[in-house]
């Protein structure tokens, strides 16, 4: 499942294809699918969950702008990119996925200035093997979307990929989906949040909870460094637990509440660099009269990028600290 | 005021860890509202009279703060900021830790002054090793500056005037009125600093029909300071407009109406930066009637904010007028 979800195609705005296979997989196990206007996607159990889990299903990826003259795309990043990534990179693009490359001139050609220049978008194409606009015009439409065309391997305990950012989210609700507890829960898969968190921004509103645990993924950075200034949480170490972050500062007791079940059941765990990032939580906890939330993020290198790696174990200890996290809640009733 | 103006202020508040400043002021309180309650953000929300309209008044408990992002090998602390810290304020300056720890904040060597970032800084908690620091302080645990509050005659200078003197305005608002004719309900907010996180919820809450925030403004009259028309000394400001609100025009003539009526005195603020919680109250559920009487304060988000008590004096006696008036709006 976990490779299906990660090779599928689901750009911010586009995440059709994502919902669906999430969608058939989860039905068996929960009462109640809805999808909102927005296209976020709850699979509820029970009557009146006071409590969700949520994860987002899109990924980083591309727009067309426009058709040029010779055939090649014009295009845009949709969610933050680093462009240095996506040179001489392969992608699928509209509807038809037709293979792409992300043209990057042959050393060969380059001129001096041009080594040492960082690219802009505006110079950037997509070659899909097009050698004129009204051919390309059959397949492509401004406004289709492209995502990186990465195919999931396993290298041991490491597991490779695109889109773990946040499929590996996606991946873990589901499995949550199919344990048994005896209170209501719902499990939410949002959208477009690497846009702005803005499928999150309506989640609040639709199911009037009282305590929210978001599944992310979350930058690791285990590189060597010259300065001691702290470093990103490291694959392999176990799940990271969020205090605070750029748009969320978490609920306290749940926060606390989470160490001392890691503490308790020998789940090794590490605590997120403060101050930076956000997750659908800075959303979701000012929803109507405030929720209380909680994140957990799966450490993974390389994200926003063609390819990530994640590790196997942080994979099942972050499903068994948001499993016992959601007991001993108990639904928050 | 002054005596608890100066506990108000020296009290530990970082947003998002505002218990001490809720406890004190619900004490203070406690006897001379209605109804108490604190909401999933930790808002103080403390309802008092009846009838007329329902009024929600807000003034955040927190002030900007540090937390902690990295111990290093030596026990020095790194850190990242809560709210609004400018690097060109920390260097030199204490800091205090929900934990208890405290430290001084100092800086890596510098080869150039623009250099000057909060990512080149560290705190000193006074431990000799990275397993003493550990004992101390956690990673993520939030901590603010310290600094004891002055009493300058007609002007007072402390940390955190931004916005505990504006609790001090509504708490005084609470004392001095018997029955109030609107509903009113007097919000002490969490989290304004990291993004009025805490009015959000709260309004949301309360549902209000009209709306104050009451809050610190800059002023313009420091030397070569910022353009702008709010002097300290020169009366409660009535805010026209700021980054985050164009004041509705009738709520603000309404002020202006109380204050010549009462002989209080006032300015009018526009402030071209910053902005307060009304900002997210007015765009509450179909929207709010909101303003705000602003407290003028010199060098805010600085250990040493300065304001002037006849100001406060002011504001507290214009928030009054406006909660006692009868509103047709």
């Amino acid at each position: 499942m976990l490779d299906k979800l990660v090779n599928a195609f689901g750009p911010s705005g586009n995440e059709n294809e994502v919902r669906e296979l999430i969608k058939k997989e989860i039905e068996p196990y929960v009462d109640k699918i809805e999808v909102d206007a927005m296209g976020n996607l709850y699979a509820i159990k029970g009557e009146n969950p006071e409590i969700l889990v949520c994860a987002h299903m899109d990924e980083v990826g591309f727009m067309v702008v426009e058709i040029n003259e010779d055939g090649t795309l014009k295009f845009l990043p949709v969610g933050g990119i680093d462009i240095r990534t996506v040179l001489g990179k392969r992608v699928k693009v509209g509807r038809n996925k037709i293979p792409g490359v992300i043209g990057s001139k042959a050393v060969h050609l380059l001129k001096p200035e041009e080594e040492k220049a960082l690219p802009q978008w505006e110079n950037l194409y997509m070659d899909c093997g097009f050698t004129k606009k009204d051919e390309a015009q059959k397949e492509i439409s401004p406004g289709d979307y492209a995502v990186f065309d990465t195919e999931y391997t396993e290298n041991g305990e490491y597991l490779i990929g695109k889109a773990f950012d946040d499929r590996i989210g996606c991946y873990i609700t589901l499995e949550l989906a199919k344990k048994n507890f005896p209170f209501p829960i719902a499990f939410v898969f949002t959208v477009q949040e690497e846009v702005g968190l803005r499928g999150a921004s309506v989640v609040g509103n639709k199911l009037p909870v009282k305590i929210g645990l978001i599944l992310e993924a979350t930058a690791a950075g285990d590189f060597p460094q010259e300065k001691d200034l702290g470093r990103f949480p490291a694959p392999g170490k176990g799940p990271v637990i969020t205090r605070l972050d750029k748009r969320c500062i978490c609920d306290k007791e749940l926060v606390d509440l989470l160490i001392s079940i890691a503490e308790e059941n020998g789940i090794p765990y590490q605590i997120k660099k403060p101050t930076v990032g956000g997750t659908d939580a800075g959303k979701i906890h000012l929803s109507r009269e405030g929720v209380r939330c909680a994140v957990i993020s799966v450490p993974a290198r390389y994200i926003h990028s063609p390819v990530s790696v994640i590790h196997k174990k942080d994979v099942e200890n972050t499903m068994k600290l948001a499993a016992k996290f959601l007991e001993r809640t108990g639904g928050s009733r | 005021m002054k005596e608890l103006l100066a506990r108000l202020c020296e009290t530990f508040g970082p947003s998002g860890r505002e218990e001490k400043v809720r406890e004190l002021i619900k004490n203070e309180i406690e006897g001379h509202v209605d109804e108490v309650k604190i909401d999933v953000m930790g808002n103080l929300i403390a309802k008092k009279g009846k009838g007329g309209k329902k009024i929600m008044v807000a003034a955040h408990m927190d002030e900007i703060g540090v937390a902690v992002s990295h111990i290093d090998e030596k026990g020095f602390i790194r850190f990242g900021p809560v709210g609004g810290v400018f690097p060109t304020i920390p260097l030199g300056e204490r800091v205090e830790f929900e934990g208890g720890a405290k430290g001084v904040v100092s800086i890596e060597k510098l080869y150039k002054e623009k250099d000057l970032a909060l990512e080149k800084m560290f705190i000193d908690i006074g431990a000799s090793s990275k397993e003493e620091a550990e004992k101390m302080v956690k990673i993520g645990e939030i901590g603010c500056f310290t600094r004891n509050a002055e009493d300058l005659g007609k002007r007072f200078v402390a940390k955190a005037l931004d916005d505990r003197v504006g609790c001090l305005v509504l708490i005084e608002a609470i004392k001095r009125t018997r029955e109030l004719p609107n509903e009113v309900y007097f919000v002490f907010t969490t989290q304004e600093e990291v993004g009025l996180r805490g009015a959000r919820t709260s309004a949301f809450g309360v549902s209000p029909d009209l709306a104050l925030a009451v809050d610190v403004t800059g002023t313009g009259d420091t030397p070569e300071g910022m353009k702008m028309a709010v002097e300290l000394g020169k009366g409660a400001a009535i805010k026209v407009k700021d980054r985050g609100m164009i004041v509705d025009k009738r709520i603000k003539d309404k002020l202006i109406d109380l204050a010549e009526k009462n002989n209080i005195p006032y300015q009018l603020e526009v402030l071209e930066f910053g902005s307060t919680d009304g900002a997210v109250i007015q765009l509450t559920k179909e929207g709010v009637i909101t303003g705000a009487i602003s407290i003028p304060a010199r060098y805010i988000h600085t250990p040493s904010e300065m304001c002037d008590m006849d100001d406060v004096e002011a504001c507290v006696k214009l928030l009054c007028a406006f909660l006692e008036a009868e509103h047709t709006l």
